[in-house]
């Protein structure tokens, strides 16, 4: 092999970065479950944030109507991409800003750094952004020298206690205030040593340590909440304000923005508007919403660039059932209504994108082939929580029970060892494509009866059922099934059909 | 009206009372009950395992076994059986390259009905005691399983026509709208966390001081019911079809301890 470069890479092209579990979701998770002080915390901050939004939601009643018009308007951009993504770059470069390509986590990367090192600087303040977070974008540059300051309250608590992010809005969802005071008490060079957990004393601790690096930062890097194809524009939601200090105040501003966050024209921000704060913060509105278009000259950053990421967005773009997990504005509000969540924490999930939308979003981007994530789809007891409060209508449920059989198909093979969950599924199969088979099955439930015992219940079992017998009794099985009670109170009837004429058949005796 | 009975694998095996007592209930009504023979499985467990291929010939099975007979609504004591074969076996037909299968499914699937459903949108009942002489003389609470509730949106009809059931109490289960954790093949897969939900779940039952928690699944009633029975709870689980089939002159079998299932 020559190290020339031949022409396309090939395809398709999965995603790196901060997408992988780094161990299978039931052990992760059984870890995370032994914490009392994270199901504490976890389950007090989802129920706050779930009852708001659906307050919130309610006060709209034509709630569903934006959702179907954020779904729709979401499904016509990915099947416009390309053209959109040429009528953005034209219109931002117009405007006097730099659109960079990037192709996936290491070339981001990259390209941050140079841009960076071209200022001359070796310090970055930052804008809250998932996008930076899944390419690993502080680490790299930590690693080249560059020290990049979280500005978001939350965020920069978990940078500071060294963490990772465990929720996608909330990233500190997981330590309540009191840890929190640990963690600045123990990690800000300058603090009172009187600080109390106070929220408002702590959020004052942090407006004094933030303060020094936003005056004087020369360059700030971003994420982005919505690029306007139509005009070039690009938008960031927050809470804080912070975002607003970083994107105004640096003379150079790095936006990393994943490709499918574009919306065709500025009218659709009015739907997401909407959507958006009610579905993550459970506020009608959001604080600050900053919106910017190229260099305006003597007025913000001078020196606008954006990196366009896919990062295996392509490759899920590619999966008929599975793109419409792009639809997602990062809201939120599927993994503070779901059950599995509440109780795991975001970490179980390994990936940036934790929760419902993780689970299925990081096999999208890396494959589902990747092995240190297919353990996800399965994290979900389908319960469809996630689906409901989904402001834009990602049919979560469909898209994991989709992965999963892709998963199941991309380990079949003549000469593997069959599972005993393969082997599970064939007897089963077997046992469900008749009724004769299943009524032959059904003949050995006087045998269950037996097994049960005098306590009449199944308490352990061997192999992959013992995962139910850890906590849950099984009954005893009756001594006749309902297929048999039928054929001898209709025995007049046919084997293959039977019908009912029999109005005394409620005697309900099995 | 002839009604085709789709009984569900685990209520044919597990809890036949279940599906006697649907009977008893339609033909109090003055309806004609079937049970289509070749019956199994929806294979729904197939399906969000991931395992479509081993799914295909239980889901052809069913349909089979359901265009063949003659009826004018098919119905189901469950919620998530009746979601799968409305939403699950096209997709599954399609996905493995069986078109005329799909079609036949989604006839198949709009004459299904859930229980519930069935009793309340196309038979009219609202009032159990008056209409089936539904007698029940406990304190019950209830659970909503998943997939009647989001898939089917069957909003409060299982629990509005229980509380119309002569002689009943029924308590608010807090949270009630929470997954109880079973998923399937998740309760296995995923263990700890299926037992994490569970335990919220039971808590909130035994809370609220019922002598039972009725539902309209099985499934999550095995589940819940299994939990309590390994918690040592006196609290047991009962199909509301079960109670609604309850009369003064024929109670329900639950004598003393409540039993999981099954017993006589």
């Amino acid at each position: 092999m020559s190290g020339t470069f031949l022409g396309m890479p090939t395809l398709p092209v999965f995603g790196h970065g901060n997408l992988n579990a780094t161990e299978p979701f039931p052990t992760a998770a059984r870890s995370e479950l032994a914490n009392p002080q994270l199901r504490a915390n976890l389950g007090h901050a989802t129920h706050t944030i779930r009852d708001k939004r659906l307050r919130v939601v309610a006060e709209l009643p034509d709630w569903e109507e934006l959702r179907d018009a954020g779904s729709a308007i979401k499904e016509n951009v990915m099947a416009n991409l390309p053209a959109l993504l040429e009528q953005f770059e034209a219109n931002f470069t117009a405007r006097g800003g730099v659109i960079h390509w990037a192709r996936d986590a290491g070339e981001a990367n990259a390209i941050v750094t140079d841009l960076i090192r071209a200022t001359g600087e070796t310090e970055v303040v930052k804008v809250k952004s998932m996008a930076t977070q899944e390419i690993g974008l502080n680490e790299h540059l930590e690693e080249q020298g560059i020290a990049a300051f979280e500005t978001d309250l939350a965020e920069l608590i978990v940078q500071l206690d060294h963490d990772k992010p465990s929720h996608i809005l909330v990233p500190a969802i997981h330590k309540n205030r009191s840890q929190v005071r640990e963690i600045f008490l123990r990690e800000m060079p300058v603090v009172d040593p009187e600080l109390t957990d106070e929220p408002a004393k702590l959020a004052e601790a942090a407006r004094k340590h933030l303060r020094a690096k936003f005056l004087s930062a020369k360059v700030a890097v971003s994420g982005a909440n919505f690029g306007l194809a139509d005009s070039g524009t690009l938008a960031v939601v927050e809470s804080e304000g912070n975002g607003r200090m970083c994107l105004t105040l640096p003379e150079t501003l790095i936006t990393v923005m994943g490709i499918e966050k574009l919306l065709p024209s500025w009218a659709d921000l009015e739907v997401f508007m909407q959507l958006l704060p009610r579905s993550s913060t459970g506020e009608r509105m959001n604080p600050y919403t900053s919106v910017w278009t190229g260099v305006t000259p003597g007025d913000g950053p001078q020196n606008v660039h954006l990196v366009l990421l896919d990062n295996g967005r392509s490759a899920a773009l590619a999966d008929e059932m599975g793109r419409s997990a792009l639809h997602c504005i990062r809201c939120s509000a599927c993994m503070n209504v779901c059950p599995v969540y509440e109780r795991t924490g975001g970490h179980a999930y390994g990936s940036t994108y934790p929760g419902p939308i993780g689970a299925i979003l990081s096999p999208l981007l890396t494959g589902i082939k990747s092995e240190e994530n297919n353990s996800l789809p399965y994290a979900s007891s389908l319960c469809g929580a996630c689906y409901d409060a989904c402001p834009v209508k990602i049919n979560i449920p469909e898209i994991l029970v989709h992965l999963r059989a892709e998963d199941v198909d991309s380990k079949r093979s003549a000469t593997k060892v069959p599972t005993q969950m393969d082997l599970m599924m064939k007897g089963a199969s077997w046992a469900f494509s008749s009724g004769r088979n299943l009524g032959l099955l059904e003949k050995g439930l006087p045998l269950g009866k037996l097994a049960a015992g005098k306590k009449r219940k199944i308490t352990k079992l061997p192999g992959i059922v013992a995962g139910w017998t850890q906590s849950r009794d099984i009954p005893a099985p009756p001594s006749q099934s309902f297929r048999q009670w039928w054929a001898k109170e209709h025995q007049e009837a046919n084997h293959d059909g039977g019908t009912s004429t029999n109005p005394a058949a409620t005697k309900g005796d099995a | 009206m002839r009604i085709a009975l789709f009984a569900t694998c685990i209520v044919d095996a597990m809890y036949p009372r279940t599906a006697q007592a649907t009977v008893a209930i339609l033909e109090r009504l003055g309806h004609t009950v079937v049970f289509p023979a070749g019956q199994a499985c929806c294979g729904q467990m197939h399906v969000n395992s991931g395992y479509f291929k081993e799914a295909l010939p239980v889901v052809a099975n069913h349909v089979r076994a359901f265009d063949t007979e003659d009826y004018d609504v098919a119905v189901a004591p469950s919620g998530s059986c009746v979601a799968s074969v409305k939403h699950q076996h096209g997709m599954v037909a399609k996905r493995c390259g069986e078109d005329a299968l799909a079609a036949r499914a989604a006839v198949v699937g709009a004459k299904t009905y859930e229980l519930s459903q069935l009793l309340v949108d196309v038979l009219g009942v609202t009032d159990a005691a008056a209409q089936l002489g539904s007698h029940f003389p406990h304190t019950v609470t209830y659970h909503p399983s998943c997939h009647g509730m989001r898939l089917l949106k069957l909003g409060d009809r299982q629990l509005d026509l229980l509380k119309t059931v002569g002689g009943i109490e029924v308590r608010e289960l807090p949270e009630a709208d929470q997954c109880c954790g079973f998923g399937g093949t998740f309760s296995m897969k995923n263990a700890d966390v299926s037992t994490a939900m569970l335990e919220d779940k039971t808590a909130n039952i035994c809370g609220t001081g019922a002598s039972l928690c009725s539902g309209g699944d099985a499934s999550c009633l095995m589940h819940i019911g299994g939990g309590l029975s390994r918690q040592g709870s006196a609290v047991g689980t009962l199909h509301f079809a079960e109670i609604l089939a309850a009369t003064l002159e024929n109670p329900a079998h639950i004598a003393g301890d409540v039993q999981l299932a099954g017993r006589k």
